[in-house]
């Protein structure tokens, strides 16, 4: 019968499994695409910066968010440490987005302003100096490796192609904003602007 | 979400649904040519056949369980499209009860402790227990965890003030940050020059240095205007952050070489603001854990 059929022929069964799987997401994923809160960025959100998307690839790089979520719950708990919770249109212009799933370190959605560049530079070289019970990691090669700025116009119009509104200035510019500053500058750049799109209560 | 993606999840979340119970009722139909009830099927795999047994009784309870408990779910809970459920809940929405409870319970705490001037709080004991924790959160990351700095960062446990140690002054830096700016001054002075006012600079507190090196030091500290922000005595000026020389409080290291870097690069201090972030009521609860810190011995 039926059933038999469908045992007996793996390809047929590999198709209808497929079909049933499928229902999850068309429920679940596609109409996201057609849901505002998800599709349109929050009020005052700008895509990154030349420098700042430099940084955020060196975050990536350096699997920074094996450790460090950027999801703030909607959990008091959280909002008190962290600030607002975390909301779908301040991550727009992430391709990927890193909101990570687990926190070894404090979560980062939010860092952006929270200390001084010279804190972030004194806590990357070695995060003992500003905080002894930290078990971070030192990165205090960041300091030494100087950007080119080769890639990060290609980067940009990559991003330009899936969404994000870099204008031709931004694209011409890169090169220039980005070559001759250290990796250290372009990740600082990065943690100092995220989450400052959306006020902190 | 639209209307059209709100029917489309509905009509698939119960097409899902009411289609797995068609499966069930399908899949249990005594069909022609089948054998009987605990019989072999007649299906053989390198010697190993099937009986053609009902689903377990506890299986197929459960199975059905799911079923209810998605539709009645589905009805209490926001799930099918744009539909708010019953209850009315939202993440958002039990959020914000959460922060009303708390607001409720901590809100006379808090109170309480906001109408109260900065160096009788100080002494409170709930009070300080309340700031320790504030500390431990939100500024331990650079005054450290006894709030005793480190380079770069203040001591706030040494009545030593860049910017004023008042009850008034503490909550100020908390609430707005402060910005300290020494410009580089290796241009103007010159390796020498800088060799002889770091020179001159430790003299100040009483260090071994060259007489001569620090005599030199002396002049180029006036003329090349360090007296501007450290003062002709060289004490500093609070109104400005600049640091007083002449104690052994060295924020930026206290090393020959150190000195010598601050005074040829220049330095930049900033405490951000934490106003909009903590809110006025904890900014002055913090002032007072931070000015108990040095009044409370």
């Amino acid at each position: 019968m039926s059933h038999e059929i469908v045992e007996k022929n793996v390809g047929l069964m590999a198709i209808i499994i497929v079909i049933v799987i499928s229902f999850g997401g068309l429920a679940e994923i596609v109409p996201l695409y057609f849901v505002k809160d998800t599709t349109e960025p929050v009020e005052g959100l700008k895509p990154y910066t030349a420098l700042q998307l430099e940084g955020r690839d060196i975050y990536i790089r350096e699997a920074c968010n094996a450790c460090h979520s950027q999801m703030i719950r909607p959990f008091r708990a959280e909002t008190e440490r962290y600030g607002h919770y975390s909301v779908a249109g301040e991550f727009v212009y992430d391709h990927p987005f890193l909101w990570g799933s687990k926190r070894t370190g404090p979560d980062l959605a939010r860092v952006g302003g929270r200390y001084s560049d010279e804190w972030h530079r004194a806590h990357l070289m070695n995060p003992r100096d500003v905080v002894p019970e930290s078990n971070m990691p030192a990165f205090h090669w960041l300091a030494d490796a100087t950007l080119d700025g080769g890639d990060t116009a290609a980067k940009m119009k990559a991003l330009r192609a899936v969404g994000v509104p870099y204008t031709d200035e931004d694209i011409a510019g890169a090169a220039d904003a980005v070559k001759g500053k250290t990796e250290m500058d372009a990740l600082i750049a990065y943690l100092q602007n995220l989450g400052t799109a959306v006020s902190s209560r | 979400m639209t209307t059209l993606a709100s029917y489309w999840v509905i009509a698939l979340t119960l097409v899902n649904i009411f289609a797995c119970y068609w499966l069930i009722k399908w899949t249990m139909k005594v069909r022609e040519g089948e054998s009987a009830v605990g019989e072999v099927t007649g299906h053989a795999w390198d010697g190993l056949q099937e009986y053609n047994n009902p689903l377990p009784r506890w299986w197929l309870w459960l199975f059905y369980f799911t079923i209810v408990f998605a539709l009645v779910y589905l009805v209490l809970y926001p799930g099918l499209g744009n539909f708010k459920g019953m209850l009315g809940w939202s993440s958002a929405g039990q959020y914000m009860d959460e922060v009303k409870t708390a607001d409720a319970k901590y809100g006379p705490i808090f109170a309480r402790f906001a109408g109260t001037p900065i160096p009788e709080l100080a002494k409170d004991k709930q009070a300080m227990e309340a700031g320790r924790r504030l500390f431990a959160t939100y500024c331990t990351q650079c005054h450290g965890s006894d709030a005793g700095g480190t380079t770069h960062f203040p001591n706030l446990t040494d009545n030593d003030w860049l910017y004023g140690g008042t009850p008034e002054k503490i909550k100020e830096t908390i609430l707005n940050g402060r910005n300290g700016l020494m410009p580089p001054m290796g241009p103007v002075l010159g390796e020498q020059g800088v060799e002889e006012v770091a020179a001159y600079v430790m003299s100040l507190s009483g260090r071994e240095v060259d007489p001569k090196l620090a005599e030199a030091g002396k002049q180029k500290f006036v003329s090349a205007g360090c007296v501007g922000c450290h003062g002709m005595d060289a004490k500093g000026n609070q109104a400005i952050g600049a640091p007083n020389l002449t104690d052994t409080t060295w924020l930026h290291g206290s090393t020959a070489r150190s000195i010598k870097e601050t005074i040829t690069k220049g330095r930049k201090s900033h405490m951000p603001a934490h106003k909009d972030f903590l809110g006025e009521d904890k900014v002055h609860l913090l002032a007072a854990y931070v000015y108990s810190l040095s009044h409370n011995k």
